[in-house]
């Protein structure tokens, strides 16, 4: 029975994502829509991160210091490992000066 | 085949590959909490590569759930994907054939996607193969070691890669978002419907998949309404 949900699951995530990779291959004339899709993903990027990222570390503080570290570091123009690594290590810092305090 | 394309993706790829390595990890811990066999969690992961939608559906799968019911739900949190698609779709161009498309479209995840769209030069098949490589085996691989260590790895070396992955998102919206104001307004009209998704009453109980896709059409139809962009801006993207 598992099986079938896994192959339920998983065609029906595949489809979402092969359907629209082939039907609209010709470049769309629209200039709202390529407008559109110019925006897509910054905006979805955002909506996934934020709040999310704030319950993603344990606590609200540590979640927020590695969003602040990684807003400052990725706007100094900081490579996507660095800016991901200071991020995780701003977690580790963080809960580890909770637990000192705490 | 071209391996410089193919090592530039393996390259790109391995921080995702790290992160979900360690999101996987909680994924199979997980399953096996909820009665699902450490491969058989690892199957689900090698079959989806989705995260959010794993979750949801391990739940569901524990709860005996119907099929209508998990189609319903993968469709829900999983359609952002849809516009993901047609965006990539987009900024392939007409290079990349139909073949390796069916290919691409099973590894389009928030990450490899974030990672395509932001790549300065074309896109090749030989680029998405590297890309995919390392993400699909820690997914794959990490789940299978949750579900076989269990909760071996500390609670908080958890938490801190959790946050990898929205490190990478940040790194990549940020300087787009200083670079050209029309951006930074998208993206803070995205958060501020993000933060009512959250937060408002009534509006938390939209499911968090349905709550992005929601901010990413209500955002970026705003600014493709308001500030469409030039035709020179295009060719850069």
């Amino acid at each position: 029975m598992i099986y079938l949900y896994i192959l339920t699951m998983a065609l029906t995530t595949y489809l979402i994502r092969v359907l629209p990779l082939t039907i609209f291959r010709k470049p769309i004339k629209s200039r709202f829509i390529r407008s559109f899709l110019h925006y897509v993903p910054y905006c979805c990027l955002t909506a996934m991160t934020f709040p999310s990222i704030l319950s993603s570390a344990g606590s609200v503080l540590s979640g927020g210091a590695a969003l602040v570290v990684a807003v400052i570091l990725a706007y100094r123009g900081k490579g996507l490992m660095v800016v991901a690594l200071s991020s995780s290590a701003a977690v580790l810092v963080t809960q580890g000066l909770m637990s000192l305090i705490g | 085949m071209n391996w410089k394309e193919y090592r530039t993706g393996v390259r790109q790829g391995l921080p995702v590959g790290m992160g979900y390595y360690s999101v996987s990890f909680g994924f199979g811990a997980m399953a096996v909490t909820m009665g699902v066999r450490a491969w058989e969690a690892a199957l689900i992961s090698a079959a989806n590569m989705t995260s959010a939608g794993q979750f949801a559906g391990l739940t569901l799968i524990a709860a005996g759930a119907a099929l209508w019911e998990m189609v319903l739900t993968q469709l829900v949190i999983n359609s952002r994907y849809a516009l993901m698609s047609m965006a990539l779709s987009q900024r392939m161009g007409e290079r990349i054939g139909f073949w390796p498309r069916l290919f691409v479209a099973f590894f389009n995840t928030d990450e490899i996607f974030a990672l395509a769209m932001a790549r300065k030069e074309p896109l090749t098949t030989p680029y998405f193969l590297g890309l995919a490589v390392l993400p699909f085996l820690g997914w794959t691989l990490g789940t299978l070691c949750g579900g076989v260590l269990g909760s071996v790895l500390p609670e908080f070396l958890g938490a801190a890669l959790g946050v990898m992955l929205y490190g990478m998102f940040i790194a990549i919206v940020v300087p787009a978002a200083r670079g050209e104001r029309t951006i930074l307004l998208a993206v803070a009209l995205a958060l501020a419907c993000s933060c009512l998704f959250a937060w408002t009453p009534g509006l938390k109980e939209v499911s968090s998949g349905l709550a992005i896709v929601a901010c990413t059409v209500i955002a970026a139809a705003v600014c493709a309404w308001r500030f469409p962009i030039q035709e020179e801006e295009e060719a850069a993207v």
